[in-house]
């Protein structure tokens, strides 16, 4: 390790810091409708668009409508996207002639990309068309991110509120997230990655002569605009098939901070807008903290195990870190970092390939996910993630100091209990029983690439990323009938078997009588506390997946240690 | 302080053994079923009994007889706990029980004829008749007479206490005794459902309820059950994939391991403990919500007489109007007293006997009266000494005089100071002039500044109500220490500050007797009627308490939050124990497969079956370790929420980490020595 790749850790832990607060309190004024300096400007788009589709602006849902609202319309828009895959072959801007999908594979990918996964299959440049990236992948892109921050925002003001058992217009959020959120933030970023060489335009593929003499074919297309929501929507889904270790996506070492920092800025800003919500700023930065803490921890561990390298190796006297599978572009440091952070957040998108990680960095992306993707966590589902652990914190620590907990003077009662382990259940069941079937299933194994302890993990890696919706993949897995239905079923239960039981959380503290806090109540902003959120993470995360993980990653590196491989 | 008084040894022999006996009867699933947690052990160990039998010949059978006999050792500690706290709460109860026994009693007819019955064929509203020497066969109101009742059997306190007809003193408790007179009462309850009764149910527990934070911890536990149920059983083909499979016992020792067996199987007792421990303090509640509620209490609304003060004021100093010398005042105090047998009265001529004054004969005393507020002395020779309320003196010597004079003015400083800082001023007179004011003052009792301090330590607000004037009770709450004060109080005034509170979503305890107080117990999210209180304050409460102690509320407060941190300390330490678990199975699991696991083996547990082993021990014996922990309740300081959890977390979290790591290598290094295993080949 040395200390100028710890300084590009710092240096993205800074800008996010620094981002948190502005962003923050302009997306806590955009949910309530308030001025901002975009309303000017927006405010008669976004009343159009109610106008258009006859919405009432005024009228909030309850917690079941809302979650009606987010469900019709994710499934309306998976099928548009599974029949667009289904068809574009026969539609317009297709210059390289992609075929149809198979009605399997397009099932997963649209099941994929609904869900803020986004994990793929196929390879853009060759299965997609331009127009199935543009009006069918950019759409979930941009949709299943608002969505999220929809559903936090309706998870917050169920927290916070008083005296109301509404949650919001999932109408409005949706609009209001899309239309001042991620619309101006990816123009800006899209300009700043065709600054730094990212290709925007619809030419046909370049075909080069390399300096092997060797022919390949370059892929152009919109690919900066599509670059910047897979980041900040953390979607993860690239353009291409290497995603950001490919220089069309990510050329340079700028434009792999832009795409780092793009991951995390709405998922912190995310816990300031909490806190302006909560009238307690501080209740958001304890949720900052322990996310920073947790994130700082997973960086230093990959990147040690990335720079103390492969024993194996090092007998073959190439000294120095893991490079396999990195860019050079990018280094040690640029590489565990993205990696990290696509693993903490529910981005996936990859710089480098984790299928090549030590099995000890492996183990910490893999994780990262296992633990919810609540370090940052996705677009809103990271906030929404790390507040129902909250709530379990709560309640333990609650007892602890013998009385019936409360969270921002709201009583956590059996209701909000139940709904809580309700979502805790799912990251553990849908990864780990999959898993278990794909591991005895010959189906599953013969299109496995990897044998021994690696393969396991490859089969454990594509589960935890597909429950946790990141979409990132170990890889060594051949698409068929199997994986395309498994994952698209694991994805499904991993998005909206959280977001039901969130929103049922909020719906039910929403109209909760708030009890006055007093030195009796313990406060949830407080350095233990924080310490607690993070027990409790890491002992409901990491203690369900250990007997697993044991079995994949930590077996693959004591091995490696004694210089056996597979 | 919560105190250590009737404290029945921890393991009383004459406990064990019903204790013991009634372990296994809960083996019945039907009745396991209640606890999911212990349900799931229970059949692991029926399966690993299974197992045991059918592989008998083989060379594991050995291992598998003793993880199977240790997994019945877990169930049967955790049914042992349960059934202790049980027997414990018996023993309580059948003390209480014994003035119980079936008696007889005179029920009267409409008549006027009565019969002989057994107090079990009384039913509700029957009018029964108890004398001197009588055993009042139930609980009751009176509704004729008075008689003075020996209630020891109930309180254990041995004065007699006078019960009448009418007002705040009418109830009678079921087996207590009648020392004087006669009196008629209304049987108030049917026999099994008096508030005894019920009490009795409660600890027995037979009728016990989950209370509602206690639903909500089984729903946790469960979900962690489920969690770890998945993570075991995916284990078999992951383990199958990786090329060997684990036997059966081996995962369902690391379930068994893994799930929350040490708080799982110490639920029930904890809860049962904490109603025996509020009937110890010798209250009575009608079900373990309401000790709960007690630990969540935000908002205490404590009498000021009898909680905060004693009874009476008492005479503490005697200011001098203009021109009076000491010797008269003193000499008009002591004699306008002398006749005044009231508590404030006495103390007034205590205060003023240092005057060498006596008492002449024919000496007419003038008692107090709510009409004229005074009190006082007609001597024979004509002199005429009264002491009262100021207004009430004023006019009295007005009308002596038969015209006003400049008497309103003198001394009017003085009293308004007294009044001020929370003492009654009372006037003294002779026919003519004021002679000087006496500062009588609230005695308060002694310790209520620090209670009060502890109780605000805790989060807890005290309100004092007081009929008093708000000037007096203003001072009164600055000198104890409360947070705030209800004066002039009506049971309306009481009533509307329960609801304005409890509209801001604080939780109300109080305490009352008479009834007038019942709809405010009623209304309060724990409402403590005193024993010695009337029977429509007792229904309306969700406690009795059978010493009529106001300040028993604080301990009640206490033993409910003990209740849910013993609760929350033993959660967390069983989740904190699954680390160590790991790392002692995991490794041993996988020996053979992947050897290079052993390096996992951190404790360097002695063999893969003997690390197992030592794993389930532990996990069995940590129950029996804990349960004076159950019973006892985690140490109840009164401070801060966030001191309390940094403790708590410290010593049941990072304890809960390390304790195992330490209890299973002990464990293994016994089995080693025993030659219970076999030393690493």
């Amino acid at each position: 390790m040395s200390w100028t790749g710890w300084l590009q850790a710092g240096f993205v832990l800074l800008i996010i810091i620094l981002a948190t607060k502005p962003l923050g309190s302009y997306i806590a004024a955009v949910f309530a409708g308030e001025r901002n300096v975009l309303s000017k400007l927006l405010r008669p788009i976004e009343h159009g668009c109610y106008r258009l589709c006859r919405i009432d602006p005024q009228r909030e849902m309850l917690w079941q409508e809302y979650g009606g609202a987010v469900l019709i319309f994710s499934l309306v828009g998976c099928g548009y996207l599974f029949a667009l895959l289904l068809t574009q072959a026969y539609l317009p801007l297709n210059p390289q002639h992609a075929s149809n999908f198979a009605p399997d594979l397009a099932w997963n990918t649209a099941v994929s990309f609904t869900t803020n996964t986004n994990w793929q299959f196929y390879s853009g440049e060759t299965a997609m068309s331009q127009l199935s990236q543009m009006i069918g992948l950019a759409w979930h892109n941009f949709v299943s991110a608002a969505t999220g921050i929809a559903i936090a925002i309706a998870m917050i003001r169920g927290i916070t509120r008083r005296g109301i058992a509404t949650l919001g217009n999932f109408w409005v959020d949706l609009t209001r997230a899309l239309l001042y959120l991620l619309l101006p933030l990816s123009l800006i970023g899209a300009l700043a990655l065709c600054w730094q060489g990212v290709p925007q335009n619809f030419h046909r593929y370049t075909q080069i002569t390399t300096y092997e003499h060797g022919s390949q074919l370059l892929p152009q297309g919109p690919i900066a605009s599509q670059e910047i929501i897979k980041l900040l929507g953390t979607n993860g889904g690239g353009y291409v098939n290497a995603n950001s270790a490919s220089p069309s996506e990510n050329p340079t070492p700028l434009s792999n901070l832009i795409e780092m920092v793009s991951m995390f800025l709405i998922g912190a800003a995310l816990t300031y807008t909490y806190g302006r919500y909560a009238r307690d700023q501080r209740q958001g930065w304890a949720i900052f903290v322990a996310m920073a803490i947790l994130f700082v921890a997973g960086f230093a561990s990959v990147y040690a195990a990335e720079a103390a390298g492969n024993p194996i190796v090092h007998q073959l006297g190439v000294a120095g870190g893991n490079m396999e599978g990195k860019e050079v572009r990018f280094g040690l440091p640029g590489s565990a970092l993205f990696a990290t952070m696509t693993t903490d957040t529910s981005c996936g998108a990859v710089n480098a390939m984790h299928d090549s990680f030590t099995p000890l960095g492996g183990l910490v992306l893999l994780l990262n996910m296992q633990l919810g993707e609540v370090v940052f966590g996705g677009v809103g589902s990271g906030l929404y993630g790390i507040l129902l652990f909250v709530i379990l914190t709560v309640f333990i620590a609650g007892l602890m100091v013998g009385r019936t907990p409360e969270y921002l003077g709201k009583k956590i009662e059996r209701r909000e209990v139940q709904y809580a382990i309700l979502a805790a259940l799912v990251v553990p069941i849908f990864a780990l029983l999959p898993t278990a079937i794909a591991a005895v299933l010959p189906s599953a194994l013969n299109t496995l690439g990897n044998a021994g302890p690696h393969g396991f993990s490859e089969i454990l890696y594509a589960y935890s990323s597909g429950v946790n919706n990141n979409g990132s993949a170990f890889g060594g897995l051949g698409p068929n009938l199997w994986w395309n239905l498994s994952l698209s079923v694991v994805m499904l239960v991993g998005r909206f078997g959280i977001i039901v039981p969130a929103l049922a959380l909020a719906g039910s503290l929403a109209n909760k009588r708030v009890v006055p806090a007093s030195v009796g109540t313990f406060e949830t902003c407080s350095p233990i506390f924080v310490l607690l959120l993070i027990g409790v993470i890491l002992i409901v995360g990491a203690l369900t997946f250990f007997p697993a993980d044991a079995l994949g990653p930590i077996v693959e590196q004591l091995l490696m240690q004694k210089g056996t491989t597979w | 302080m919560v105190t250590n008084r009737q404290r029945p040894a921890l393991f009383e022999s004459t406990l064990l053994w019903p204790a013991i006996k009634s372990s296994l009867v809960k083996l019945d699933p039907r009745q396991q079923l209640r606890n999911p947690v212990m349900f799931v052990v229970e059949v692991a160990a029926a399966t690993c009994t299974l197992l045991a039998l059918r592989d008998a010949t083989k060379s594991n059978a050995g291992f598998d007889c003793a993880i199977a006999a240790w997994l019945w050792f877990t169930v049967l500690f955790a049914n042992f706990a349960e059934a202790i706290a049980e027997g414990r709460g018996k023993a309580q109860a059948d003390t209480l029980r014994r003035s119980r026994s079936d008696t007889y009693a005179r029920r009267l007819h409409d008549d006027g004829s009565e019969t002989q019955v057994i107090s079990a064929d009384l039913r509700q509203g029957d009018r029964v008749i108890a004398e001197a020497n009588d055993i009042i066969a139930a609980d009751g109101e009176i509704i004729e007479g008075a008689a003075s009742v020996d209630e020891s059997a109930i309180t254990g306190e041995s004065a007699p206490v006078i019960r009448e007809a009418g007002g705040d003193r009418s109830s009678v408790t079921g087996g207590t005794r009648v020392l004087s007179d006669r009196i008629v009462f209304r049987v108030s309850a049917n026999p099994g459902s008096s508030f005894l009764d019920r009490m009795i149910a409660l600890v027995e527990g037979a009728s016990r309820q989950k209370t509602p934070n206690e639903i909500a911890l089984s729903i946790l536990l469960c979900g962690l059950t489920l969690i770890f149920l998945v993570a075991v059983t995916t284990l078999a083909p992951f383990s199958l994939y990786a090329g060997s499979m684990p036997s059966l016992v081996e995962l369902i020792a690391l379930l068994i391991c893994l799930i929350p067996t040490t708080i799982g199987g110490l639920l029930s007792a904890i809860g049962i403990a904490g109603m025996d421990r509020v009937l110890q303090r010798n209250v009575l509640a009608v079900s373990g919500r309401a000790v709960e509620a007690a630990g969540d209490i935000d908002t205490l609304l404590l009498d000021k007489t009898g909680t905060i003060t004693l009874g009476n004021r008492q005479a503490s100093e005697i200011v001098l109007a203009p021109g009076v010398t000491q010797a008269t005042a003193y000499r008009a105090a002591f004699l306008a007293s002398s006749c005044d047998e009231t508590p404030e009265g006495r103390s007034i001529v205590a205060l003023s006997h240092q005057a060498d004054v006596s008492m002449p004969d024919n000496a007419a005393p003038v008692p107090f009266s709510a009409y004229t507020r005074l009190s006082g002395i007609d001597l024979p020779n004509g002199e005429q000494y009264r002491k009262g309320a100021p207004e009430s003196l004023r006019a009295w010597i007005a009308h002596k005089n038969q015209a006003p004079n400049d008497n309103h003015t003198v001394l009017s400083s003085e009293v308004e100071r007294i009044a001020r800082a929370g003492g009654t001023p009372l006037l003294l007179a002779d026919a003519t002039r004021i002679l000087g004011v006496i500062l009588l003052r609230d005695v308060l009792k002694p310790n209520t500044r620090e209670r009060f301090a502890r109780l605000r330590a805790m989060g807890i607000r005290t309100v004092m109500i007081t009929g008093d004037n708000p000037l007096t009770a203003s001072a009164i709450a600055t000198e104890a220490g409360v947070d705030d004060f209800l004066a002039e109080a009506t049971p309306e005034t009481k009533m509307d500050l329960i609801k304005r509170e409890q509209r801001e979503g604080r939780l109300i305890a109080m305490t009352g007797d008479g009834t007038n107080d019942a709809p405010a117990l009623a209304q309060a999210d724990v409402g403590v009627a005193m024993n010695t209180g009337t029977q429509a304050a007792k229904e309306a409460a969700n406690m009795v308490d059978l010493d009529s102690d106001p300040t028993k509320l604080i301990e009640i407060v206490e033993i409910g939050k003990q209740l849910l941190m013993t609760r929350g300390a033993l959660t967390t330490f069983s989740i904190a124990n699954d680390v160590a678990k790991y790392f002692a199975i995991l490794p041993a699991m996988f020996a053979a497969t992947y050897p290079v696991m052993n390096r996992l083996n951190i404790m360097h547990l002695a063999t893969p079956q003997s690390a197992i082993l030592s794993a389930i021990i532990f996990n069995a014996l940590i129950i029996i370790g804990l349960i004076p922990l159950a019973l006892r309740g985690v140490p109840y300081r009164p401070r801060g929420a966030n001191a309390v959890l940094q403790e708590n977390v410290l010593i049941y979290g990072l304890g809960g980490l390390i304790v195992p790591f330490i209890g299973i290598k002990a464990i293994d290094l016994l089995l080693l020595a025993l030659h219970l295993t076999k030393g690493q080949s």
